[in-house]
């Protein structure tokens, strides 16, 4: 009845066991596979065995680990991956340098925008470049301002002396903002220091002493 | 009647479940990347056991990988199975680790060796099955991890990969660097000196001990 199919050896039959097993065997070939172990025991033994061995170590169960594997991995990617607050995978490192870049140039930005056309710092902090350096200017003690004569913003008028300008600069004193304004913002010129000081005079009147000017800004 | 279909939809289920996961860590949400490996994680260390062969090098192998898979995990795209992809990267990894740390010297003569020697079974002419609740014993587990790890290296990587990882002829062949009709040469080989290892194990009593259940005798 198999007269028609070529018969199979037995070793024929085990090369393509493993084919067999895997159902990657033309139609022909299985059949005449099919036939030879229908009536050949070994092969059958073989055939069996194969499939055996397939099925056995496919088993989920086969796959062990050590113990303690998962909570060791879990732990590691978190800590070098996956974790909150570490993590910088290839793709996001770029985001360092670019966030640095944003930082200083908005710090930079925001410093203009604080002191273009006003100042941040009181104006008793303001150098008095343009000051005559032979300019006859008071001091007095518990202050470091110097005014012109007849300023009334003089602190403890009972303690003034009179020296330069430019001495007053080198001792650390600052140009008062009122009596010295002309040489500070306004650049008024041509005043004497006695109109100067009226001026100065008509603006205490309406200003506490204390206040730190910011009229006009 | 209804369990396939029932089946069926608990896997349709898992791979939708496992595409929103994918989706989910390449948008960003990588403290998801855990769930989606964990299915793998046992396959991904037999991966790397079986060619590093030591659990400490092995275990290593295998966070090494998944830490590589996550820094990749924009490059995956959905018509590869996670899976497969996941075993490759292993396998690439275990692999650069061998070269590496030179783990197991060159085995040229070996390879010339393999296509010429023709294979003759052992004859067992009282071979049985032996039926998977065997598995549940930690003895025979260990005989039959035992069996594997007698086989050269060429038979038991290309046998782990295809059998247990169950990555295709292709998939294996690409995953090792070998030929396709090398896997099929070295799979026939693997599977049928594990065979003759499991009947001689039966001769000795290496199953013996099965336990005695409804319809299933062990003899």
């Amino acid at each position: 009845m198999v007269a028609n199919q070529r018969m199979l050896s037995c070793e024929q039959v085990w090369r393509e066991i493993s084919n067999y097993v895997d159902g990657d065997v033309d139609a022909a070939l299985r059949s005449s596979m099919d036939e030879h172990i229908r009536t050949c025991t070994r092969c059958a033994s073989v055939l069996a065995g194969a499939r055996n061995v397939v099925q056995l170590y496919a088993d989920e169960r086969m796959l062990d680990v050590p113990a303690g594997f998962s909570q060791r991995l879990e732990k590691r990617l978190a800590r070098n991956a996956t974790g909150s607050g570490t993590r910088w995978s290839s793709w996001s490192a770029w985001l360092v340098p670019v966030a640095a870049v944003v930082l200083i140039a908005g710090g930079v930005l925001l410093t203009n925008s604080l002191t273009h056309g006003r100042f941040i710092r009181s104006y008793h902090a303001e150098p008095g470049n343009r000051i005559p350096a032979d300019l006859v200017v008071v001091v007095s003690d518990g202050s470091k301002i110097f005014h012109v004569p007849g300023c009334p913003f003089i602190h403890d008028k009972a303690s003034e002396r009179t020296m330069s300008a430019k001495e007053a600069m080198q001792d650390g004193y600052v140009p008062c903002t009122r009596c010295l304004r002309q040489y500070l913002k306004t650049g008024l010129s041509g005043h004497s220091a006695a109109e100067v000081a009226e001026g100065a005079n008509a603006e205490a009147a309406d200003e506490p002493e204390e206040f730190v000017s910011t009229a006009g800004h | 009647m209804s369990e396939p279909s029932i089946a069926l939809n608990n896997s349709e289920q898992a791979v939708t479940r496992e595409q929103d996961l994918i989706s989910s860590v390449q948008r960003g949400q990588h403290e998801l990347f855990y769930e989606l490996v964990r299915p793998y994680e046992r396959r991904v260390y037999a991966a790397a056991l079986a060619i590093l062969r030591n659990e400490h090098d092995a275990e290593d192998a295998a966070q090494e990988a998944m830490l590589k898979a996550f820094a990749n995990i924009r490059q995956f795209r959905a018509e590869a199975r996670f899976s497969t992809w996941l075993i490759q990267i292993t396998v690439n990894q275990a692999l650069m680790r061998r070269r590496r740390e030179r783990i197991v010297p060159m085995e040229g003569l070996d390879d010339r060796r393999e296509e010429e020697s023709e294979y003759a079974p052992r004859d067992f002419a009282d071979w049985r099955e032996i039926p998977s609740e065997a598995l549940e014993r930690k003895e025979v587990r260990q005989r039959l991890a035992e069996a594997l790890a007698t086989l050269d290296r060429k038979y038991r990587e290309v046998f782990v990969l295809r059998d247990m990882e169950q990555l295709n002829i292709q998939e294996t062949a690409e995953a090792l660097g070998i030929s396709v009709a090398s896997v099929k040469t070295r799979l026939l080989r693997a599977r049928l000196m594990l065979r003759d290892l499991l009947a001689a194990g039966w001769e000795q009593g290496w199953f013996s001990r099965l336990p005695f259940e409804k319809g299933n005798k062990p003899w």
